[in-house]
């Protein structure tokens, strides 16, 4: 396993973990760009361009990149978050130089106008399949509610409105500000030729003119408080609650993970046997979610409607219990058993470990092996457990509630 | 690539499947029980299910916290599913857990303690599921078509009803357990860096002494008659389409595959590209091969608003009749060019790898090789698949559908 990195002329880095070995070769472009990068007006353009990218560049059509992308046997798609969209393919080694060429040139899509207007219908498609299905917008509404103001509310898929309202003139504008070769990372991990990646680059992304992005990454100040919204024609109660965490490049970011598997990993923790094993949650979990900047622990509950006032009653004592006591050795070592094995087994497969590697890259400019990351897991006490508890308390927390 | 499959049937009727796959790190197992909802009682729909969820309350000398804690220990990601044909229990964790991790999941299968003052919390368990799946239009709509598309008990939903989950006794669990919990036509598969001999002996010495039972006839019959369609105040109107194909162990099976991989594998596929792309109908559309040991069908989904759903509905349709008219070669040279990949990159799974042979064995009683799918697969051609679907043109649609307005549907 060999990392490589390389720099584009024009500011494009290349970052590649090559292992010989691997059946096969993931690549991605990583643009460090989301709904927090979006104005008010445009609520949704990093996901819509996202779609409109497969729509075709000026040499070709929207069937050519789908066709293609199927020639070469790959399995890729794309997604869109707070502060990423991310292009991705697998494919079988041989096909590497093919695949770049693609990925390469779809990144300078054609926005043309009737594939815009046919899209246009797709998106507001997908923004209604989310009406339907739980947990009925509360995770939109919950981080809307916890930063109030600040970018990291802004919801990804926008709205009908925003959506509807939008012309491909905006979009290009804002492609224009945000698709600058320095603000996107060509990642590869698996059986990658590394020299041939970076020839390939170079031919397809050398011509890219280089300009100025920047974001705000101040640090939210993370509101408090408690909104119950009402889905008549929901069975069950859905509650998503956020409190602070630690940002990506924080180096408490590794015992506040593991404090998230005891209070909230779905197979056995406290959320896990006080809810779902007696039987009065269907779900109940916690994670962490990383930013550029901010962090935040995010626990989800679907439970009967009659339950929830009294599930949340006792979410709220486990949070204030963690707070005050932190965890048990022992539930630091099942965490970190978990954790560890888990990265393992994840890391078997590229297209799994480029998402890793791309993050990490994204967020803190740093490349860590399996191995690292493992020692960072191990090396957590439970000192800096507390330390994650007394700089953003579990009690402190936004609690968005969806049900009948 | 070269594959090291084993398999071993011991006397008992217990099947231990294995893949060696030195390469990596991690072991994978998948036991499958014929405890499936198929074989619940008429009156006691919902008691594999809950069967399930009791089984992992206790089980040999350890509490159900201390079971699970054990295997946290051991770092298993674990997970047990109820289907209609099995109840399945698997895992995955680094392959030096692997042997100790069977040893606990033979207490499982084998001496769970049943505890009666936890039956309540089972059954709360499986109400709460029948709940969050009411809130899953999706799965509904999906469930609504199988429904339409088999025979009882084929069609069943697994998680039952309320009223019978209410009235199962700790006497129907201990029943339901003796009865099909056994090594009878039960599989364990494992794939990854595993030892087949000492697998071998390991799991000979905690399973070939578990008696047998005889086996069983499952009797059909037409099952209650349901609507197709269910109004319901939904943004989007989901909608589910079956037809009849063939089983995975049929020798047209390739050839049906193929076809559906036409309509629905990839970008550049036709449901995709003809009704998303072209039309912007819907966001999600797909086509897939269901498939149970004497027979199959395709199940194709997809959901779009209200106002367009019946447009939807009908171009829908509209594809899947025009299959019978063939496919192109081109069409089949980029699938080929898929299921090679995903065939090459199964390599690097051991947890599909264990569950691909699982369900190899459960419909063929053989581990398919990767040679072999693959020749089956390049044997493939245009003509071959296009006589497939003129000797069988899809028809007899089932439409299953939830959604705030009645499609009108003529098939």
């Amino acid at each position: 396993m060999k990392f490589r990195t390389h720099k584009l002329d024009n500011g494009l880095q290349i970052i590649a973990e090559c292992n010989e070995h691997a059946y096969s070769t993931s690549l991605a472009f990583f643009v460090s760009t989301g709904s927090r990068d979006e104005t008010p007006e445009v609520a949704g353009v990093s996901h819509f361009l996202e779609h409109m990218v497969f729509k075709g560049t000026p040499t070709r059509s929207a069937d050519d990149v789908n066709r293609e992308l199927d020639e070469l046997g790959s399995h890729s798609n794309a997604y869109t978050s707070e502060e990423q969209t991310v292009y991705y393919a697998t494919v079988l080694p041989e096909y590497q130089n093919e695949v770049v060429d693609l990925l390469a040139d779809i990144m300078r899509p054609a926005l043309r106008q009737d594939d815009f207007d046919s899209e246009k219908k797709v998106i507001i498609e997908e923004i209604y399949q989310y009406d339907d299905q739980p947990p009925f917008g509360a995770y939109e509404k919950c981080m809307a509610a916890y930063f109030g103001k600040h970018p990291l509310g802004n919801n990804v898929l926008g709205s009908v409105d925003s959506v509807g309202a939008m012309s491909p003139e905006a979009m290009r504008k804002y492609f224009e500000a945000r698709y600058n070769p320095g603000n996107m990372t060509l990642v590869a991990c698996g059986n990658v030729d590394f020299e041939a990646l970076i020839d390939e680059a170079n031919r397809h992304c050398g011509s890219w003119s280089q300009f100025e992005t920047d974001r705000k990454t101040n640090r939210s100040e993370g509101h408090e408080g408690i909104q119950r919204l009402q889905k008549e024609t929901a069975s069950q109660e859905y509650a998503v609650m956020v409190s602070g965490g630690p940002a990506a490049n924080d180096p408490l970011r590794y015992a506040a993970r593991l404090m998230t598997y005891s209070l909230g990993d779905d197979g056995g923790s406290r959320f896990y046997w006080s809810l779902v094993d007696p039987g009065v949650a269907e779900y109940a979990g916690a994670s962490l979610n990383e930013f550029d900047g901010d962090g935040i622990v995010m626990s989800y509950l679907c439970c009967g409607p009659d339950e929830a006032t009294q599930n949340l009653e006792r979410i709220g004592e486990i949070q204030k219990d963690l707070d005050a006591n932190g965890i048990t050795a022992d539930e630091l070592e099942l965490a970190k058993s978990k954790v560890c094995s888990q990265l393992v087994r994840r890391s078997e497969r590229p297209s799994n470990r480029l998402f890793s590697i791309g993050s990490s890259w994204l967020l803190r400019n740093e490349h860590r092996t399996v191995k690292e990351s493992i020692d960072a897991y191990q090396a957590v006490t439970l000192n800096d457990v507390q330390a994650v508890l007394e700089k953003y308390p579990l009690s402190k927390t936004m609690t968005v509630s969806v049900g009948p | 690539v070269s594959q090291r499959t084993y398999h071993h049937t011991f006397e008992n009727g217990l099947t231990l499947l294995g893949e060696e796959m030195p390469w990596l790190e991690s072991a994978a197992f998948a036991f499958l029980i014929r405890a499936g909802a198929v074989h619940d009682p008429a009156d006691r729909l919902g008691l594999s299910n809950l069967t399930c969820d009791m089984l992992q309350r206790g089980s040999g000398d350890l509490s159900n916290r201390e079971f699970v804690e054990a295997l946290e220990r051991l770092g298993i990601e674990r997970a047990s599913s109820v289907s209609l044909a099995h109840s399945s229990y698997s895992g995955a964790t680094l392959a030096s857990n692997l042997l100790p991790t069977i040893s606990h999941y033979a207490d499982l299968l084998r001496r769970p303690q049943f505890p009666e003052d936890q039956l309540e919390e089972s059954r709360q368990v499986c109400f709460q599921e029948l709940r969050a799946n009411q809130d899953d239009l999706a799965q509904r709509t999906l469930e609504r078509v199988r429904q339409l598309q088999y025979p009882a008990p084929w069609g069943r939903s697994v998680q039952g009803t309320a009223e019978d989950v209410a009235a199962i006794s700790i006497d129907d669990v201990r029943q339901h357990f003796q009865r099909w919990y056994n090594p009878t036509g039960s599989i364990v598969s494992v794939a990854g860096k595993i030892n087949w001999a000492e697998l071998k002996d390991h799991v000979g010495q905690l399973f070939a002494d578990w008696s047998p039972q005889p086996e069983h006839v499952i009797e059909e019959s037409e099952g209650p008659t349901q609507q197709g369609q269910i109004l319901h105040d939904s943004a989007q109107t989901h909608i589910a389409i079956s037809y009849p194909s063939v089983p995975y162990r049929h020798e047209d099976y390739y050839q049906a595959r193929a076809a559906v991989g036409v309509l629905s594998d990839g970008m550049s596929s036709r449901l995709f590209k003809e009704i998303r792309e072209k039309e912007g109908l819907c966001y999600t559309i797909y086509a897939t091969v269901n498939t149970l040991r004497d027979r199959g069908s395709v199940i194709c989904y997809g959901a779009s608003s209200t106002e367009r759903a019946q447009e939807l509905c009908d171009r829908t349709l509209h594809e899947l009749k025009r299959m019978e008219q063939g496919v192109q070669e081109t069409e089949l040279d980029r699938l080929k060019a898929r299921i090679k990949s995903s065939l090459i990159m199964q390599q690097e799974s051991s947890a599909s790898r264990s569950v691909s042979m699982a369900i190899d064995w459960y419909h063929l009683g053989l581990i398919r090789s990767m040679k072999e799918v693959s020749e089956a697969i390049n044997s493939l051609t245009a003509e071959s698949i296009s006589d497939y679907l003129k000797r069988n043109p899809p028809k007899d649609f089932k439409v299953a559908a939830i959604g705030a307005k009645a499609l009108e549907v003529s098939v």
